[in-house]
């Protein structure tokens, strides 16, 4: 594979197309409320109506609005359809010649679209994934190309440094500093790892990534590679995500046939190869020391750092682990500049973040901003805020790792400082709005529920804390808690969060923390005095 | 033992002979299945770092994990078989009891759990007479939870024999699964 051959594949794949494209979205989301029926049915309208010629039916990853789903977009017209059912397909197609679709209209002026700023999902929804020539005709692989012909290791890593780019996956580290890191390193085995576990409940944002533009993270992997010299990377992902494997195990093997992975890829002297690790059900494991316990077919148990990956990983080996989302950056960034991405966003935190907008909210789906945008922007203007006239009550961010921001607030800007300084955080881009009716403490206890599941059982002050913590919260909400008790779950939380041995147990805590910041009246109402106890004894349900 | 032995020994010829070819039957498939384990264990090199793709293709092969599968296994890898326990009693994915023939997942992650989904489960718990976790005792269907399917747009979910269903009120769901009970 050269250069011309691959410019060569491009302008064939742009040759092919049909003026008019039908996008039907096939990601998880959609297929499962039945869109593969619904791209069949577009297909026998075009066939039907004999207009094989001019009109094409594909099926693209993720749309991103995926609460409207099932979504078919027709272009270039700019036409989005919601909700279509495989009965509205002939009137679609016949719509592209002056008839009437039955099929709901989107508005693509809505602030869901107009405030969104696409550059990891770029082509999410608008490429099939199942196709590398799709990817490679929207300028995929020529990223690649440009650093192994032009760029020095040391360039790519400075590219990133000046980009801004931060740790996507929740952490917001630097990522120019530990590919830095990592480069720095002796040289022998390196491995590049993808993080994939997303176990964030309510969080979907790498998956729709991995559905939808698998060969974005190969290319952003294998640039990694190259600029830290590594020749072997893995990617991590979750079992839960059978789709995502799927598309990626199908990439793979596409970019190997092409040359694009594998040895002297582009006629150079890199090789990288890359291989998926699936696996078993276990939210620790997103934890990088976790993670690599896992990759080695260990239990995930985390380890103390130091050493960091970067001096002691995989099998002893300098290791680079960055998350989905950090790699889906990496092409663009060397594409159109460091400089250009840092334009973008604020000055804590550069360019875009994915969020997945769920909970009490009228749109939901997968939104792209520029750092900096307003939580209110992002809840009441794209998400139109909640259903049935309803008021939001606060946004959670960062799943069992963060907090919740109360409505008072949201005038807050998304951004690593800003969040932190409220007590929660960036996270991995799990965004939930819950509204008046939602008890705070039933979510404080339904996070710490998920983490008593979820500590690996390795340190005490996680394994037992948990435990005390969520039996506080029970009795709290049966009104069998006395203040003692309510001022036991705050020290107590302080005490896992200073002692535990990972992240898991450190930031366990903090949606209660969060929520007694700024809910602590409605655990303040479930609270009895030692005496009302006494008089009216309750029965004991745990 | 000595009541099967009592029970054969009262058996006609004929069904005897009916039995003995069952349990040939049965000796071949399992042997089969060993098979192809022991295909995957090889295509990893009999590394011990792939212990969790190799518990992964025997869980697909056999259903669950079953004693004489994770000696087999250990076997296999050269590792103690503590260590083969102590993985597939780490992961949540990875199960020592077989399922029902029918599965439920109803997904517990936020996104779910705000608008119903603990609430759902409550519910199908009562309808189906089985805890979270549990199969019924016939065997028919296992009630799971799941931590988040990442089908947060279509909440509350559930995934029934592998297909995901969203915004389920509890009547449909009941309905769904009532649906591949009936089959």
């Amino acid at each position: 594979m050269d250069i011309t051959e691959l410019r060569g594949i491009a302008e064939e794949e742009r040759q092919r197309r049909r003026p008019i494209r039908v996008r039907c979205c096939t990601a998880a989301g959609c297929l499962s409320s039945s869109s593969g029926a619904v791209k069949n049915a577009l297909q026998a309208a075009v066939e039907q109506a004999n207009l094989e010629g001019s009109i094409e039916v594909c099926s693209v990853g993720c749309m991103s609005f995926c609460g409207r789903g099932p979504l078919v977009q027709v272009d270039p017209a700019g036409i989005l359809y919601e909700e279509v059912k495989p009965e509205d397909a002939p009137s679609i197609i016949e719509a592209i010649n002056g008839g009437t679709a039955t099929a709901i209209e989107g508005d693509l002026g809505h602030p869901f679209w107009s405030r969104q700023q696409p550059i990891v999902l770029e082509n999410s929804g608008r490429i099939n994934p199942e196709r590398i020539e799709d990817y490679i005709a929207v300028g995929g692989y020529e990223a690649l190309h440009q650093v192994l012909t032009d760029m020095s290791p040391a360039d790519v890593v400075e590219e990133v440094k000046k980009s801004g780019l931060r740790g996507r996956g929740g952490g917001g580290y630097p990522t120019g500093l530990k590919w830095a890191t990592v480069a720095k390193m002796p040289p022998g085995q390196k491995y590049v790892v993808c993080n994939a576990d997303e176990g964030d409940p309510g969080a979907f944002m790498d998956r729709s990534i991995l559905e939808s533009d698998p060969h974005r993270i190969l290319e952003g992997m294998a640039i990694a590679g190259y600029a830290i010299g590594a020749n072997h990377g893995f990617i991590y992902i979750r079992a839960e995500y059978p789709l995502a494997i799927k598309n990626l195990r199908k990439a793979i093997q596409q970019a190997k046939k092409y040359e694009l992975l594998g040895s002297q890829v582009f006629q150079s002297g890199f090789d990288f190869k890359i291989d998926i690790r699936i696996g078993a059900g276990a939210f620790v494991c997103g934890e990088e020391t976790a993670l690599m316990n896992s990759i080695q077919g260990g239990r995930g148990n985390p380890r103390p750092r130091p050493p960091y990956p970067a001096a002691s990983g995989l099998w002893g080996c300098p290791t680079l682990i960055n998350n989905v989302e950090t790699y889906a950056n990496i092409a663009p960034i060397i594409r159109n500049g460091g400089d250009w991405y840092a334009s973008i966003g604020t000055e804590d935190s550069k360019g875009t973040k994915v969020f997945a907008l769920t909970g009490k909210i009228n749109n939901t789906g997968l939104i792209e901003v520029p750092m900096g945008t307003t939580l209110r922007q992002i809840v009441e203007e794209m998400g139109g805020g909640v259903p049935d006239e309803g008021k939001i009550k606060a946004v959670q961010t960062g799943g069992p790792s963060g907090g919740c921001v109360p409505a008072e607030l949201l005038d807050t800007p998304v951004e690593y400082g800003s969040l932190q300084k409220l007590g929660t955080i960036m996270g991995s881009g799990g965004m939930i709005v819950m509204d008046e009716t939602t008890s705070m403490v039933e979510i404080a206890r339904f996070y710490m529920e998920f983490c008593r599941g979820e500590t690996c059982g390795k340190c005490v002050p996680c394994r037992t804390g948990t435990v005390q913590l969520y039996a506080l919260l029970n009795k709290i909400m049966n009104g069998e808690a006395t203040q003692a008790d309510l001022d036991l779950l705050e020290s107590l939380s302080y005490m896992v969060k200073e002692m535990s041995l990972c992240g898991l147990g450190q930031t366990a805590p903090n949606p209660v923390l969060s929520t007694l910041q700024y809910f602590k009246q409605e655990y303040l109402d479930l609270l009895k005095s030692p005496a009302e106890l006494k008089s009216h004894p309750v029965a004991t349900t745990q | 033992m000595s009541l099967q032995n009592q029970s054969t020994a009262t058996l006609t010829p004929e069904q005897k002979k009916a039995a003995d070819s069952a349990d040939k039957a049965k000796k071949k498939e399992s042997d089969r299945r060993f098979k192809s384990l022991e295909m995957t264990m090889k295509r990893h090199h009999y590394q011990a770092d792939a212990l969790i793709e190799v518990l992964h293709k025997a869980q697909d092969t056999f259903g669950y994990l079953e004693e004489d599968v994770l000696r087999y296994v250990a076997q296999g890898l050269k590792l103690p078989l503590s260590r083969v326990y102590g993985v597939a009693t780490f992961y949540h994915l990875f199960t020592l009891k077989p399922n029902g023939a029918h599965t439920c997942v109803v997904c517990l992650g936020t996104a779910c759990h705000v608008k119903g989904g603990s609430q759902l489960l409550a519910e199908l718990e009562d309808e189906l007479g089985v805890k979270v976790g549990e199969t019924a005792e016939d065997g028919s269907i296992s009630l799971l939870g799941a931590r988040c399917i990442g089908a947060c747009g279509l909440a509350p979910a559930i995934v029934l024999d592998g297909a995901v269903c969203g915004k389920q009120s509890t009547d449909e769901a009941i309905d769904r699964i009532r649906g591949v009970l009936a089959q």
